[in-house]
C-alpha cells in the first residue's frame, strides 16, 4: 500500500528561486552564476508536534475474536496476550487505544487496519481524553 | 463437511451441493456495489468527520488502494472456486483445495462477504450470535446462515494459520 501524503496544512513548502547572483568563479575567463538552491521550509503547528495521535479500533460484532487478535499481532507485532487484552478490550468496552505517536505512523497502522477491515480511526490524544495503552 | 491441512494445501472435503453453493457466492457477496451501507462499512472514514483534510485526502489516495486490495482477495478466491465449477448433481461430495499461500485472501474475501451481507441485513448482535438458526425460511435466514458459514470456515483457516 502506498504511503498517504501529508496534509498540507501540516507542511508548508515554500520554494523561492534567487536570480541574483549569490557568488562567482571564474571559468574560462568569465564570471559564472550561480543560483541560490531552493529552499524548502517546513513547519508544523506546535500543536502538531506535541500531542500524540492514538490508534484506536472500535467494535464491530461481525468481525471474529480470533481474527482481530490475529490482525493486532500482525500490524503492531504485540505478542498474543497483549492482542487479546486490546481485543477484549473492544468487544467489552467498544473502543481500544491500540498505539499512540507520530502522526504519520499512526496514518500508517490505520491503513493497515482498514486493510484487515477493522474499523478504526486516528485522534488526536487530548481532544478525547484518552490514555495510551502501550 | 471437513476441513484439514495437507502439505501446502487446506483441503475442504466432503462437500454437500449446498454448501458448495454457498461457497460459490464469496465473491458475489464480497462485493458492496449497489449497497451504501456495505460500501461505507467497508470504506469507514479514517477519523473524526472534523478532519476534514485527512478524510479527503483518504478518499483519494487510500481508498482506491483499499478497493485493489479486496478485488486482490476476492479474485484469488474466484480463481480457487473454479474447481467447484459443474452442475449441482457434480458438485456432491466434491473437494476443495484452497493453497496455503491463499489464506489470507480466503480470510480477507470472507471477512469482506461477512461485513457486506451484515451491513445489507442489518442484523442485530443477538442475531449474529444466533449459531443455530435454520437457514430455511426467508432470504434473511439464509443471509445470516452465509455469515456464519463463513465465520466458520474463517476461523478454521485461523486455527491453521496458528
Amino acid at each position: 500500500m502506498s504511503r498517504m501524503p501529508r496534509r498540507e496544512c501540516s507542511r508548508v513548502a515554500q520554494k523561492k528561486q534567487f536570480k541574483e547572483p549569490i557568488g562567482a568563479l571564474w571559468e574560462k575567463g568569465g564570471a559564472t552564476t550561480i543560483e541560490r538552491p531552493a529552499i524548502e521550509k517546513e513547519t508544523r503547528s506546535k500543536e502538531d508536534l506535541d500531542l500524540p495521535w492514538l490508534v484506536i479500533v472500535h467494535n464491530d460484532p461481525v468481525n471474529l475474536m480470533s481474527y482481530v487478535t490475529m490482525v493486532f499481532q500482525r500490524v503492531f507485532g504485540y505478542p498474543r496476550e497483549k492482542a487479546e487484552r486490546h481485543m477484549l478490550e473492544v468487544h467489552h468496552k467498544g473502543r481500544s487505544v491500540l498505539w499512540s505517536g507520530m502522526r504519520e505512523r499512526a496514518e500508517l497502522y490505520v491503513q493497515q487496519l482498514h486493510g484487515y477491515l477493522l474499523l478504526a480511526t486516528l485522534e488526536k490524544a487530548a481532544c478525547y481524553g484518552d490514555s495510551p495503552l502501550q | 463437511m471437513e476441513i484439514r491441512r495437507c502439505n501446502d494445501e487446506i483441503e475442504i472435503s466432503e462437500l454437500d451441493p449446498f454448501l458448495a453453493e454457498l461457497l460459490r457466492q464469496i465473491p458475489a457477496s464480497a462485493d458492496p456495489k449497489g449497497t451504501t451501507v456495505a460500501e461505507q462499512r467497508l470504506f469507514s472514514p479514517p477519523a473524526h468527520e472534523t478532519e476534514t483534510d485527512l478524510c479527503k485526502e483518504w478518499k483519494l489516495y487510500v481508498e482506491p488502494e483499499l478497493r485493489r486490495l479486496f478485488q486482490t482477495a476476492t479474485e484469488t478466491v474466484a480463481t480457487d472456486l473454479q474447481q467447484l465449477n459443474g452442475s449441482e448433481k457434480t458438485l456432491a461430495n466434491r473437494v476443495l483445495r484452497i493453497p496455503w499461500k491463499h489464506a489470507d485472501a480466503w480470510l480477507s474475501a470472507l471477512n469482506q462477504a461477512r461485513l457486506v451481507i451484515a451491513a445489507k441485513y442489518n442484523f442485530s448482535d443477538a442475531e449474529l450470535g444466533d449459531h443455530f438458526r435454520s437457514p430455511i425460511g426467508s432470504r434473511r435466514d439464509l443471509s445470516l446462515f452465509q455469515v456464519n458459514f463463513y465465520g466458520f470456515l474463517q476461523e478454521c483457516i485461523l486455527r491453521e494459520v496458528g
